[in-house]
């Protein structure tokens, strides 16, 4: 990551650099005060803390995805009802949406509030092994707009990174909202002091999205953050009356598993449309718990096996 | 979508020149994609690098006179909302938001705080369109609720906001998109081309005052 802030001249030497708020090129840069002060050299403490909470993680997967309206939450969300199957498990999801937080309607925690403990804020649950946050908790009306710029997201995203108490966990699975912005920039820069097992990028079959998965893609290489695979989410929709199948969202250059072989990243598998999964993330329930047996599950399971053997 | 990937922006005296989609120039669009060297490249800016692009985008583009200036944003209530909601005030004002949900309530929530950000930016809402409305088996016409139904129109009902109309699952739609085909003119008869041109004749008979 650069240390070279936005609004920094041309030939700004950086905020770390020996020479910050002193070189020639300082001169009538706005941050020119804060270098010469020596505090952005200095490790942000922040950091530290996060790292001794993030050392009670063993496996950290970010969710994806370069598009909206893919079923990124969706996914996120069952993905932590999948791993949470296992009750030796322990399990959190963290949503990082800020504007557009899902994840407490899909889980069934809409109108939850965060409590502060000594030893930080707890998590809200939606079973012994299963802890989530998000902006969600934290308003006073699921109705209410977080109408904030970039630094204050991220300010949250830290906070949300070292103040949360989760404990020891096993799997802690991020929520995003779709793009390459502020939010994707901060968790994985926050990130940075642990190891984290991955992305999963979720696309629908159109190249309308596939264009921008293959962003998400160079995104991830660019911050050099693994990736997991590709999940193809509403791919292919079976009518109940005749039980033929459309492709609602057509593939034209042909869908998410060609695009992961062109650009040599794992495909993890397709997940059908059922509109008994949008039911039930409007429900707050587990389709998985729902409906088992469905192609849909199946799928979802699948591919949830895939994620923990990469995981190790 | 309009099929114009490989065009590059070009600057003139008044400013930089939008791509148009054909001669007529009666549709000029302008977008950050024309300005990447690669489809594929991603755009890894923080808040202030978009702010600046779009205050751009606000002053600098020259589109020449034009009746309707239609502005496509991500989804949110962030830094490219506010900063085009601030710049906008400053030209010329705003007539108004159109907005757009699917019918469950997962997306109707996030769009009730989208309902939220415009009345606490003085934006007018000029109505909600319900998009992927159901879809109709091309088989056996059978229609499914996909994405569930009428959470769009049931919000517009409770908020006092006008419902445009609905918008069903169409792939045929979604196939004119990727193809850069017009939709509306190779299916003139269909439902879908119906429901987007109700919606275009409401904006379009709305009183801006």
């Amino acid at each position: 990551m650069s240390d070279k802030p936005e609004n920094a001249p041309e030939h700004c030497p950086g905020t770390t650099s020996e020479e910050a708020g002193k070189a020639s090129s300082c001169e009538g840069c706005p941050n020119q005060k804060i270098c010469t002060s020596g505090a952005l050299r200095a490790p942000d403490p922040d950091i530290e803390k996060v790292k001794e909470r993030m050392a009670n993680i063993k496996h950290k997967i970010l969710v994806l995805s370069g598009k909206g309206g893919v079923g990124k939450s969706t996914f996120s969300a069952h993905l932590a009802r999948g791993l949470s199957c296992d009750e030796s498990r322990q399990i959190a999801l963290l949503d990082i949406d800020i504007c557009g937080p899902s994840i407490p309607r899909m889980v069934g925690l809409e109108g939850e509030q965060v409590h502060q403990s000594g030893s930080g804020w707890s998590p809200v649950y939606v079973e012994d092994n299963l802890a989530v946050m998000s902006v969600g908790f934290l308003l006073a009306s699921p109705d209410d707009a977080v109408i904030w710029r970039g630094p204050k997201k991220n300010g949250l995203i830290k906070q949300f990174l070292r103040d949360v108490d989760w404990g020891e966990v096993d799997y802690l699975v991020v929520d995003t909202p779709p793009g390459t912005s502020d939010e994707h920039i901060s968790i994985v820069q926050y990130l940075s002091c642990t190891h984290v097992d991955g992305a999963v990028v979720i696309t629908t079959p159109q190249e309308v999205s596939l264009l921008d998965v293959r962003k998400e893609i160079n995104f991830c290489r660019k911050v050099k953050l693994p990736i997991i695979g590709i999940v193809e989410n509403m791919s292919g929709f079976v009518c109940p009356k005749c039980k033929t199948e459309s492709k609602i969202f057509p593939p034209t250059t042909g869908g998410a598993e060609k695009m992961a072989t062109d650009m040599n990243v794992p495909f993890l598998g397709k997940l059908p449309l059922d509109p008994r999964i949008g039911r039930c993330c409007d429900e707050g329930k587990s389709f998985l718990a729902e409906l088992p047996d469905s192609p849909a599950a199946v799928a979802y399971t699948e591919i949830i096996e895939k994620i923990i053997l990469h995981c190790g | 979508m309009l099929q114009l990937e490989d065009q590059d922006i070009h600057q003139c005296t008044q400013g930089w020149v939008p791509v148009f989609t054909d001669s007529s120039q009666t549709l000029a669009v302008m977008s950050i994609g024309f300005l990447l060297n690669n489809r594929d490249d991603a755009v890894v800016w923080r808040g202030p690098k978009k702010n600046a692009m779009i205050k751009q985008f606000i002053e600098d583009v020259s589109w020449g006179e034009r009746d309707y200036l239609i502005i496509d944003t991500p989804p949110g209530t962030s830094d490219e909302h506010i900063t085009v909601v601030e710049n906008l005030r400053h030209r010329e004002n705003v007539d108004g938001a159109v907005l757009v949900t699917t019918p469950q309530a997962v997306s109707v929530g996030d769009v009730r705080r989208e309902l939220a950000f415009c009345r606490k930016t003085g934006v007018r809402v000029l109505g909600i369109i319900e998009n992927m409305s159901g879809f109709v088996c091309p088989h056996c016409k059978e229609c499914t609720n996909v994405f569930s139904s009428g959470g769009g129109e049931a919000l517009a009902i409770e908020t006092g906001v006008p419902f445009l109309g609905c918008i069903p699952l169409d792939p045929a739609l979604g196939q004119s998109l990727e193809t850069g085909t017009k939709y509306t003119e190779a299916f003139p008869q269909s439902s879908t081309t119906d429901s987007i041109f109700n919606i275009i004749n409401k904006l379009t008979s709305v009183n801006i005052s």
